[in-house]
């Protein structure tokens, strides 16, 4: 190996970790005085905060174990930066105790006479507060486990034995992509399809999962970017890899659409009362009077024909303010598309976004951001002893 | 026969791929435009080595998927609206949401015949005439042998200098190409 490796260490250690830590603690001065002021507003302003943070983690240990599965070597430099964000996940089940200490605004199935709903007693065995919790405590142990042994993993391959460690990543990523699979989509299902009790699509975890790892691409594309621009990583993360990035995302984001549209789809053709009331509160209302349709039509074209047409070009993808400006857009829709999947249910009428929407995302996205910058900045931020590092720097597309 | 046969070309055998793509580089560093290389499998980095642009071929399948993607909605929209007005399970006449997956199937198949047809087009095909067809060596391109060929059309073509740089940089097997 030619390359120092005392240069892939930051100097300046923790200087992003301090402001995310303020940004933090005024998240969550106005996460007390929003709960104060109306709790059950808070409850989903911070569900959908929570599950927004919650979906990027998981697009990054998505992002992690793919490129550890297909043996890619383009992706060795900007690996780290995904590792660092996947290990916030054991972090995020500790700020699941609000969600927790709010089910009894969030979800019907809570209530004392669920059982007297005829469509919800036999769904009742699958949503209950203990099973419910149990549930969130599986995933959450299995995705930090997954997290921290690959992150762990790759950190021991910087003292050494790089192929004995990239095939244990390899291995640990082939099981856990399976389980990951079955687990994101139950979260899914439990979180936020549970919302609307009475409603079900059995590919709403896909499509959860979806808008997050599009969301997560955007999120390491713009961390990339951010230490470009301070003079870090220049020549390690070339345009050759957001090209890549670009690809990705590109990719991504027709899945998105793709999974919207077979849910939409099937929903729409069967026309069943109790498929389509979902959609109904998000586009007319039930009563005719909704001003969602302006949030569904905003999510057509700005998660979806706008990133199409941009992203496409070859030159976008691999000019650096285009990609910035990417990033930042794919991650606000892909806020507005958590929101529009949350709020419909306790705002029927219109879109409510209110200061007390701003507290748990920026109280949740401080620590997120806290956590990933003294993640990234404790060991070299590319994986030093991986033995391909080389060809992954000199990666050229063709 | 002819007594003086046109010269058309000139074709020259190399070693290896690796000398292949050192003797691209050479002929576009000596701003010739009409060459070609000719091996039996794909050389990583031959399009940098022989100056070729970037291919235009992607445009032709975006605007086949334009033109796929407008068939498609237009023909769902004008038979189910226009000619055949028929209501099927209570839905409105124009039910875009019905036409999509047929336009997007049309999308993709219109791109991916743009894309077919603009390979075939600006790979210059099918072709019935060209200068390798006049050599006796050449069919060794599809078994072990790496050739260039350069076109007499070429306006740095000279029988005798071509011949010296062809050879400078490993050529062998060198043979004018005439036809007969």
């Amino acid at each position: 190996m030619s390359i120092d490796t005392n240069k892939y260490r930051l100097t300046e250690r923790n200087k992003y970790g301090r402001i995310d830590l303020i940004a933090a603690l005024i998240g969550i001065v106005i996460c007390i005085v929003g709960y104060m002021s109306n709790s059950e507003q808070f409850n989903f302003a911070y569900l959908i905060a929570f599950t927004f943070w919650v979906s990027l983690a998981l697009g990054a240990l998505f992002f992690t174990m793919l490129q550890h599965l297909t043996t890619a070597t383009w992706s060795i430099t900007v690996r780290r930066i995904s590792e660092s964000i996947t290990v916030t996940l054991p972090w995020l089940f500790i700020l699941f105790i609000p969600v927790f200490l709010g089910l009894d605004d969030l979800y019907l199935w809570t209530h004392a006479d669920a059982a007297s709903d005829p469509l919800l007693l036999p769904k009742l065995g699958f949503l209950n507060v203990t099973f419910f919790t149990i549930r969130t405590t599986i995933y959450f142990t299995i995705w930090s486990a997954l997290a921290i042994m690959l992150r762990r993993t790759s950190l021991a391959q910087d003292r050494g034995d790089s192929e004995k460690y990239a095939a244990k990543m390899r291995t640990i990523s082939a099981g856990g992509m399976v389980i990951y699979a079955l687990t994101v989509s139950a979260a899914g299902f439990d979180w936020l399809m549970s919302l609307d009790p009475h409603w079900y699509s059995t590919i709403f975890g896909v499509y959860y999962f979806a808008g997050g790892f599009v969301g997560s691409l955007a999120m390491i594309t713009g961390i990339a970017l951010l230490l470009r621009y301070k003079g870090i990583l220049k020549n390690e993360i070339t345009p050759e890899h957001y090209h890549d990035l670009g690809k990705l995302m590109f990719g991504f984001i027709i899945f998105w659409a793709y999974i919207a549209f077979s849910q939409y789809l099937l929903q729409w053709y069967g026309n069943i009362p109790e498929e389509t009331i979902w959609y109904l509160h998000r586009w007319d209302g039930v009563d005719g009077t909704t001003e969602w349709k302006s949030v569904s039509l905003i999510l057509l074209f700005g998660h979806f024909f706008l990133p199409f047409v941009i992203l496409i070009f070859r030159n976008v993808k691999r000019n650096f303010v285009m990609m910035s400006i990417m990033s930042i857009w794919i991650l606000v829709i892909h806020w507005i598309d958590i929101y529009w999947l949350v709020a419909p249910t306790i705002y029927h009428h219109a879109p409510h976004i209110s200061w007390i929407d701003i507290g748990p995302t920026l109280a949740i996205g401080g620590i997120f951001g806290w956590i990933f910058w003294r993640n990234l900045t404790a060991e070299p931020i590319v994986p030093i002893g991986d033995s391909r590092l080389e060809n992954s720097i000199k990666f050229v597309n063709r | 026969m002819d007594k003086n046969p046109k010269v058309v070309g000139m074709l020259a055998r190399y070693e290896s791929a690796g000398a292949l793509l050192k003797a691209a580089e050479k002929l576009r560093d000596s701003k010739y435009s009409k060459f070609d290389c000719h091996s039996p499998f794909p050389i990583h980095g031959m399009d940098d080595a022989m100056g070729l642009k970037r291919s235009p071929v992607g445009y032709f399948a975006g605007l086949g998927g334009t033109i796929g993607l407008s068939v498609g909605l237009g023909l769902q929209w004008w038979t189910s609206t226009v000619g055949y007005p028929l209501v099927i399970s209570g839905k409105p006449l124009n039910s875009y949401q019905a036409f999509i997956p047929v336009a997007f199937g049309l999308t993709i198949l219109f791109a991916a015949l743009g894309a077919f047809a603009a390979m075939l087009i600006f790979n210059k095909m099918p072709q019935f005439w060209h200068i390798v067809f006049h050599s006796d060596q050449f069919a060794k391109f599809s078994d072990d042998g790496f050739f260039v060929s350069v076109e007499a059309t070429d306006p740095k073509f000279d029988e005798a200098t071509t011949r010296v740089l062809l050879e400078s940089i490993g050529g062998t097997d060198l043979e004018v190409l005439q036809e007969s």
